[in-house]
């Protein structure tokens, strides 16, 4: 069979690769080599035509159904690796064949898991993504999706104003349904449960878990914030005809979560004197998109809060609360925002994601303040921070060299 | 251990007007191994899924021992959903590996290290426990994720086309070491496939399900030698049987120039047609002139056996604008098969032959 490339835009530099190679056989020229999670499949990450690939070496049938279930993903607006093409029809010199690759864009300045515990930590680390990795199974579920292998290796993490952002890279279990029951959610939190666990565990073998932190204890904690944000989502609010502002409170509380309603299911009961609301249509990324519409900037949800708070700062400041809030924004963005940007040199922009930096530029600038007991104009605290702080972080665009592993389980040879 | 009971089972999914799974009833031993099988979209996945408590259940109940289950959720049933992608951690001991989850659940270190010990030895991992498993061969780790369901000692386990990722090669294999494996722990197990072969290989019993409704559920011999209806008939075994509309005539039914004999209480159960079905393996070619007459088409030569795919001569000279029928198969001695184009005869050995109300499709006779 010939080599059959599946993707939208498929770069003739594709090509180019040693397809009929074992994808484990690839000599480094080919490879950027950037850290992987534990895995079953061979995985690694390609340069083409100035892009990295992630490319998994899978049963067709698995690479086409999991390929599609990427775009079926991505078409619900929910955070997930894109999916790139699928290469089938791989024959090796001597005539065998070999198994399909699925084609993934690299999520740029995202962490594994396994990445992010090799660095320098916070004690908090692992809790923080707990909260992350709840946050995207509530949005996944809301959509219908259960995934059925949710676990630290399946997620992709990216920073997000001092917490992380979560999101989907191995969909091969995956399922979209009209609706989840109560039964598949909890089967996929058993699921999540025990994988956490077992990575943390691992991690504890070898030695890379912070002192004190307990595997069974933080892998509980996926349930527990899962329920909260599920109940806060979904649940039912009960009121009487006079009370209708307990609407607007609960729009504002969901908005404050970073979740938008576009409806409600309202019914009355017998004698209309009581209300029962529930959100019926829930959107992520209130926050996110309002920056967006406002600065045309995209940046994960907790970072856009902290931007649009520093925009609402800037209003205060000048003195523009009547002002269109469009206009109020475009002088912010020309002013502030990407005068800080253009400070930076090139050679630290790969440390971090621009909207990072941002945020990190503000924290350092507060604490400067708090430290010398007035104001600190922004580019001031800018240079401080450019020369004390940023040149110190690891190079989180493409983290370079940590463990990873894989571990094929096929009853190959006995 | 436990018995399984699915009790007028059904589920109909919302949106949908007829039910997925149709008052399901299916009693499932202690111990039993149990395959669910049928075309894609029959309801095996649904079936297995409302014993899990993945599914809501709409009518009638579900049993697990003498526990009525129906409205628990899945982690209060004592199931185990069996080889689900199970990463193994590089860091941790295989018996690490193994009995982790019992430490969430909070059970003691004896205890787990007993309960490792013991799914080690019937794995054959008892000399490995303390390796890492990047020094396991792939078969040795695919045993040690068999070991974290074997661990928790659940009353059922319960899996849903667990080699659909394997290639063929694999699959036979590793069907057999799960069947061995089963017998060996003696835990009730219910097993989905659409691979007719792996349910007859591997249970116990079978149950063969379409459009939502089971249609049979027997033991493989059983189901092989007595199919309840045209469907299973066709299902099961590999090439499938012959199936054939024939005219009923006075003390039989009508095969070529020759007369199946079937008795007056049979026939008085059936119309003026009947479909009968022979397996290839109960054909005899006759001699010129007895039976049903074949005009080869295909020799497919087996070694000691060989399959002669042919299709009824009169049908076509009868009607040349007839459908082409399903060629009829006939397993015969490799070492003197009948050459493509030849006209052959053949019957069903005495005893073999199957036959089917040709309206309903259930089996007449014994
Ligand atoms: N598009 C991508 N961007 C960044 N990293 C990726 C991408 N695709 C894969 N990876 C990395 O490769 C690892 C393995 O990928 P993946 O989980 O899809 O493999 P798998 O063999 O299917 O895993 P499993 O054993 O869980 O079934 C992931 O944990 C992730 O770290
Ligand atoms: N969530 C759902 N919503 C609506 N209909 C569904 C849902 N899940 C399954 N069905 C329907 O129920 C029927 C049985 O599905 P089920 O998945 O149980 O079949 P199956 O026998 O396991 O098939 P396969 O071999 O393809 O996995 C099918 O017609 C399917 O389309
Ligand atoms: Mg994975
Ligand atoms: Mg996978």
């Amino acid at each position: 069979m010939p080599l059959h490339i599946t993707a939208n835009r498929p770069d003739p530099e594709l090509l180019d690769l040693p397809w009929g190679l074992p994808l484990e056989e690839w000599p480094d020229e080919f490879l950027a080599a950037l850290p992987r999670g534990i895995s079953r499949h061979v995985v690694r990450f390609v340069r083409v035509a100035g892009r990295v690939l992630a490319v998994k070496e899978i049963k067709h049938s698995i690479a086409v159904s999991e390929h599609n279930m990427l775009r079926n993903l991505e078409r619900l607006d929910l955070p997930c690796v894109e999916a790139y093409g699928v290469v089938s029809g791989r024959t090796a010199a001597d005539g065998t064949e070999l198994d399909a690759c699925l084609l993934t864009e690299h999520l740029e300045f995202s962490l594994p898991y396994r990445a992010l515990f090799s660095q320098h930590l916070r004690h908090d680390t692992a809790a923080r993504l707990i909260d992350a990795l709840a946050v995207l199974l509530v949005r996944l579920h809301l959509a219908g999706f259960w995934w059925g292998d949710v676990s630290l290796s399946n997620t992709l993490f990216r920073r997000d104003a001092g917490a992380f952002a979560a999101y989907l890279v191995d969909a091969e279990t995956g399922e979209l349904h009209a609706s989840l029951t109560p039964g598949q959610r909890e089967h996929d939190l058993d699921i999540a449960g025990v994988n956490i666990a077992g990575e943390l565990m691992d991690l504890e073998a070898g030695g890379a878990l912070p002192e004190g932190t307990d595997p069974v204890a933080i892998s509980g904690r996926i349930v527990e914030r899962y329920a909260e944000l599920w109940d806060e989502l979904t649940g039912e609010t009960s009121l009487t005809m006079g009370e209708r502002w307990r609407i607007d409170e609960r729009i504002r509380r969901l908005n404050e979560l970073g979740f938008d309603v576009d409806e409600f299911t309202m019914t009355t009961d017998v004698d209309g004197t009581t209300i029962q609301i529930q959100p019926k249509i829930v959107d992520a990324g209130h926050h996110s998109r309002r920056l967006l519409r406002l600065t045309g900037l995209d940046v994960e949800e907790n970072q856009a809060r902290r931007l649009l708070n520093d925009l609402d700062s800037y209003r205060a400041a000048t003195d523009r609360m009547q002002d269109n809030e469009e206009q109020v924004a475009h002088d912010w963005v020309a002013r502030i925002y990407e005068p800080v940007m253009a400070r930076i040199p090139a050679q630290l922009r790969h440390k971090l994601e621009a909207a990072e930096i941002f945020h990190e530029i503000l924290e350092h600038r507060w604490y400067m303040s708090e430290r010398f007991g007035h104001d600190i104009p922004i580019m001031d605290a800018v240079d401080d921070y450019l020369y004390w702080v940023l040149p110190n972080k690891p190079d989180e665009q493409s983290v370079v060299g940590v463990d990873t592993v894989e571990m094929p389980v096929v009853a190959w040879d006995d | 251990m436990a018995t399984v009971k699915f009790d007028n089972a059904t589920r109909i999914y919302p949106g949908n007007d007829v039910p997925s799974v149709d008052k399901l009833n299916i009693d499932i031993e202690d111990g039993e191994f149990l395959v669910l099988v049928g075309p894609s979209g029959c309801g095996k996945s649904t079936s297995l899924r409302m014993l899990a408590g993945l599914e809501e259940v709409n009518g009638g109940k579900i049993w697990i021992g003498d526990r009525d289950v129906t409205n628990l959720s899945p982690k209060d049933r004592d199931v185990a959903m069996v080889f689900q992608n199970y990463a193994l951690y590089p860091h941790m001991s295989v018996a690490d590996n193994m009995g982790f989850a019992l430490k969430i659940a909070g059970t003691d270190k004896a205890e787990i290290r007993k309960r490792v010990e013991e799914a080690a030895k019937i794995l054959d991992l008892e000399q490995y426990l303390e390796r890492k498993p990047k020094a396991l061969s792939g078969g040795q780790r695919q045993r040690v994720a068999m070991g974290r369901a074997i661990v928790r000692s659940p009353q059922v386990f319960l899996m849903d086309e667990p080699l659909s990722n394997l290639d063929a090669k694999l699959r036979v294999q590793t069907r057999t070491q799960i069947a061995s494996l089963q017998r060996r722990l003696g835990v009730t197990t219910v097993y989905v496939t659409h691979d007719q072969v792996e349910a007859m290989t591997m249970g116990d019993r079978v149950a063969v399900l379409k459009d939502g409704l089971l249609q049979q559920c027997d033991t493989p011999r059983r189901m092989y030698d007595h199919p309840n209806n045209v469907f299973v008939a066709g299902f099961i075994g590999s090439p499938a049987m012959n199936l054939l509309n024939v005219p009923v005539t006075e003390g039989g039914a009508r095969f070529g120039s020759g007369l199946l004999p079937i008795s007056r209480e049979d026939l008085s159960r059936a119309g003026n047609e009947i479909t009968v079905g022979v397996r290839p393996e109960d054909v005899d070619i006759t001699s010129e002139g007895d039976g049903l007459p074949l005009t080869v088409e295909v020799v497919e030569e087996l070694g000691a056996d060989a399959y002669v795919y042919g299709t009824p001569a009169s049908d076509k000279a009868k009607d040349p604008t007839a459908p082409v029928e399903k060629p009829f198969v006939v397993r015969t001695d490799g070492r003197r098969p009948p050459m493509k184009g030849e006209t052959i005869y053949v019957k069903p050995k005495e005893g073999h032959l199957h036959v089917f109300n040709m309206e309903t499709g259930e089996r007449i006779g014994d």
